[in-house]
């Protein structure tokens, strides 16, 4: 395992994408056979299930370590990963044990069935024959996430340097149906087991932010305009009766969205159209946050698909009929797509709705209020604009809404994971509620590593409480939140629902007496 | 007996009238070592070890009022008997001793248990009550060997050799830069930053032999450093000066480092587990050792580590301090290194 361990530590080290490419691809290039395949397997979420439960592992690093429970704890939440806390508190090795990835891998599954006692006499056994990042890369191999920052399509981007093949159609293949026990690893890179015929993709079309004045754009009668939508952008493929779903990061997410598949499966015709895939209740657009339960699930039940159902808004069309549409003209594939869409209908699928206007000053006022539907704001099409490849100016622009905007207190910080999970990096904010103080949102994304390292140490020192994994901090650092849209909620100890709150500025000047009251904050509802 | 009490200036010792590592100006100071956050400016008289006088001028001013002593060297001010006593954390770093009528505090100051190749090994000295650092007092703290880290290091400079790479090692300039030197010395031609080679000479000129080192220019040539090792202070990473410096391999050498989310935290090419404090085991070693009937715990995780001693039968309080936890004494340092540059 000293190959796939050294592939580890130069794959975490480096931020970089192409320095972690070529680390998997020297990999590739040395590797057995089955251990290039259960790598795969392992970073595409094909592992097999654990076979030993984390706490067993944690009782078992107690007894070795005479620690008490919650210094076991309070060395967790400093790493910030149980793997890796085991596999440092544990004494050093007494001897070594060296085998192949996938030697490990089938001892695991074969573990499984075994006994507490069994699996506690084979788990230790490994312990004390491993250093501490094998250590590590073994207890991950039992179970949870590496974190390391490899995501299918870097691992795509890697077998696509090694052997040459496209890389859609390799994402395909190791999306596909094989395990690493039925298939040779040159049969999976050429796809012997799949049809890429059936699911090759378009590279998407993509917007700039608007840059210029309305004005400026010509003729209102020369746009077109719809409603810009937060979900996840997806280009849906049927051909030959096959259903492809793949996402603006060109990962196969199919599996994601069974009611998409179906309701797709059901059209007549072959297509490739690209859509939002957006959470839909009672024909009302759900905010971003309800449809990322939904993601990147590795099973979707029943009674997931009934509380957070998911829809398309349809937006362009770029083949029908095995035609490839993309050199017609922006209104020419409309009407191709109305045609489709007349004849057959879906209560999931639905067309990106065109905006009637005459004006110019007409869409400010529309821009503003699409918050209150969810939307995020408009999207501005050149009716002759042939489908691009990648960003183009010109033809394609977005215009979001303004972010609101409050000032507010942080209260509690705790630690990141993967690579955030030495820094405090997850906040929660708070306004005034008379001469109390009431959480209105939790953020962590907007501030810089520089920021996100000054307020670690701010937090060691300011912390109030010491112990466990969240720290409450004195309220004195005030930060500008935006987000995207507010509402009244029941469920909110505030009463008030945040959409996509992130930390906009940190307010050093600023102090906790100029942050917002919760009047101010719930005014914004009645505004909006 | 109340020979120490613990005021806003630093840590006071009663009889003696003085004061140790204070971190506001006072009369009399007894400084551990030369690092920025024990060692600060602006009071009128200082005590230090031999090895740190030389440094503390360097960092402090030619014309502060210092004097030393040896290890094990006692003096006696206002009837309190003050020795030194070797921490292990750079060279010069001293533990303090005090005795006052048959009663002993020891202030460790910061301290490492483990011997590297450079600094006077740490000495343990049994007292009453001890005032211990807690930096990496945290069970998954565990250092590896000397000789193991310089295999590390070493076989991590041949491997940028053969990819054709400058190994550029970041390490705080007063004890980091001259252990990682140590550490690879003979390996291959090193050069070192000003404010390292400033360092450098001062602690040669109180008779401490270095390995070799060359002053790095801002205007170096560019074939002169290829495939050698250059070392710098933290405050250097993402700097013009490291941007300059083509086809490198950079590793940051800090106990923080033994953590995976900090050594990618960095965003640098490695990072080695290389401390100058102790890890859990050294601090339980010493605080055992010491046979202490109370112990005060300063900088670093105090809350868990009193709670732990408690919990094992040793009388442990936690001490709020000024000092810094190796990265608030890097940023001190980068205040007193900008100067340099």
């Amino acid at each position: 395992m000293k190959d796939f361990s050294n592939l580890i530590s130069a794959i975490e080290i480096t931020n970089k994408t192409n320095a972690k490419i070529d680390a998997l691809v020297n990999y590739f290039k040395r590797a057995p056979d089955k251990d290039k395949l259960w790598l795969i397997a392992l970073f595409t979420g094909k592992r097999p299930s654990r076979p030993v439960k984390s706490n067993l592992m944690k009782s078992w690093v107690m007894e070795i370590t005479q620690l008490p429970e919650w210094l076991f704890l309070e060395s967790y939440s400093s790493v910030g990963d149980l793997g890796e806390t085991i596999a440092l508190l544990l004494p050093n090795p007494e001897h070594k044990i060296e085998k192949p990835l996938h030697i490990w891998v089938d001892e695991l599954i074969n573990l499984k069935p075994k006994t507490d006692e069994e699996k506690k006499e084979y788990v230790l056994e490994a312990w004390n024959g491993l250093e501490a990042q094998e250590r590590l890369i073994f207890n991950k191999l039992i179970g949870g996430s590496f974190r390391i920052g490899v995501s299918k399509k870097t691992l795509v981007n890697a077998l696509a340097k090694l052997s040459g093949i496209d890389a859609n159609q390799l994402m395909h293949s190791i999306i596909g149906n094989w395990t690493p026990n039925t298939i040779t690893f040159d049969d999976l890179l050429n796809g012997k087991h799949i049809n890429y015929d059936n699911s090759k993709p378009y590279p998407f079309c993509l917007a700039y932010s608007l840059e210029k004045e309305l004005e400026d754009l010509g003729e209102t009668n020369e746009w077109q305009v719809e409603y810009k939508w937060d979900g996840i952008r997806g280009q849906i493929i049927k051909r030959k009766d096959e259903v492809f779903i793949w996402s603006r990061g060109e990962e196969l997410v199919t599996e994601q969205f069974p009611e998409l598949v179906e309701a797709v499966a059901k059209l007549e015709g072959s297509f490739v159209i690209d859509g939002e895939i957006l959470a839909i209740k009672d024909s009302a657009v759900l905010l971003f946050n309800d449809l990322q339960k939904r993601l990147n699930r590795k099973n979707v039940t029943k009674k997931l698909m009934e509380e957070v159902p998911v829809g398309l808004y349809i937006y362009d069309i770029l083949e029908i009929n095995e035609v490839d549409l993309r050199t017609f003209s922006m209104e020419e594939r409309r009407t191709k797509l109305e045609q489709l869409f007349n004849t057959n209908t879906s209560d999931n699928l639905k067309l990106s709705e065109i905006i009637d206007f005459k004006n110019w000053n007409e869409l400010d006022a529309l821009r503003n209020a699409a918050r209150s539907f969810n939307s995020e704001g408009l999207m501005l099409k050149k009716k002759d604009s042939i489908y691009h490849v990648g960003r183009k100016k010109g033809d394609w622009w977005k215009w979001k809404v303004d972010p609101l905007t409050i000032d507010a207190v942080m209260i509690y910080a705790q630690k990141g994971s993967g690579r955030r999970s030495s820094k405090y990096t997850d906040y929660t904010f708070a306004v005034k509620n008379e001469d109390k103080f009431v959480t209105v949102a939790k953020a962590y994304s907007g501030l810089t590593d520089k920021e996100i390292t000054e307020i670690s140490k701010w937090v060691n020192k300011n912390a109030i409480e010491k112990f466990g994994p969240v720290r409450t901090v004195k309220p004195a650092l005030v930060f500008e939140i935006a987000f995207e849209g507010i509402a009244y909620s029941k469920r909110h100890k505030s009463g008030v629902a945040l959409r996509f709150p992130r930390m906009k500025r940190w307010r050093r000047d600023k102090t906790v007496k100029d942050i917002d009251t919760i009047e101010s904050v719930k005014a914004l509802i009645e505004a909006n | 007996m109340k020979l120490i009490k613990f005021t806003k200036k630093g840590i006071y010792c009663i009889p003696g009238k003085f004061y140790l590592d204070p971190w506001y100006p006072v009369d009399y100071a007894i400084i551990s070592h030369g690092h920025a956050d024990h060692s600060r400016a602006g009071n009128k008289h200082y005590l230090c070890h031999n090895d740190s006088k030389a440094i503390i001028k360097h960092r402090l001013g030619q014309d502060i009022c210092i004097e030393s002593l040896g290890y094990n060297e006692p003096r006696n001010i206002n009837g309190v008997q003050v020795s030194f006593f070797p921490a292990g954390h750079v060279i010069g770093s001293a533990q303090i001793r005090l005795e006052y009528k048959g009663f002993v505090v020891v202030f460790s100051g910061d301290y490492k248990t483990q011997p590297d190749f450079i600094s006077t090994p740490f000495e343990l000295v049994k007292c009453h009550e001890f005032i211990t650092e807690s930096t990496f007092g945290l069970p998954i703290y565990k250092w590896k060997e000397e000789t193991a880290l310089q295999t590390q290091l070493q076989n991590w400079v041949l491997q940028n050799q053969q990819n054709n790479r400058t190994s550029v090692f970041l390490g705080y300039s007063l004890g980091k830069a001259q252990r990682i030197m140590k550490l690879l010395e003979g390996v291959d031609d090193t050069f070192v930053h000003s404010a390292i080679h400033n360092l450098n000479e001062a602690i040669s000129s109180s008779g401490i032999e270095l390995p070799k080192t060359t002053l790095l220019n801002f205007d170096f040539k560019k074939a002169d450093i290829q495939n050698k090792i250059v070392i710098l202070p933290p405050a250097l990473l993402g700097s013009r000066m490291l941007k300059k410096i083509p086809n490198t391999a950079t590793a940051i050498c800090s106990g923080w480092m033994h953590i995976r989310g900090n050594r990618r935290w960095k965003g640098v090419d490695a990072g080695f587990a290389v401390s100058d404090h102790a890890d859990w085991d050294g601090l339980l070693e010493a605080v055992k050792a010491t046979e202490a009937e109370k112990v005060y715990v300063t900088h670093g995780s105090q809350a868990v580590f009193s709670k732990y001693l408690n919990e094992i039968g040793i009388e442990a309080h936690e001490l709020k301090t000024e000092f810094g936890d190796d990265e608030l004494a890097n940023e001190a340092e980068i205040k007193t290194e900008k100067a340099d540059l």
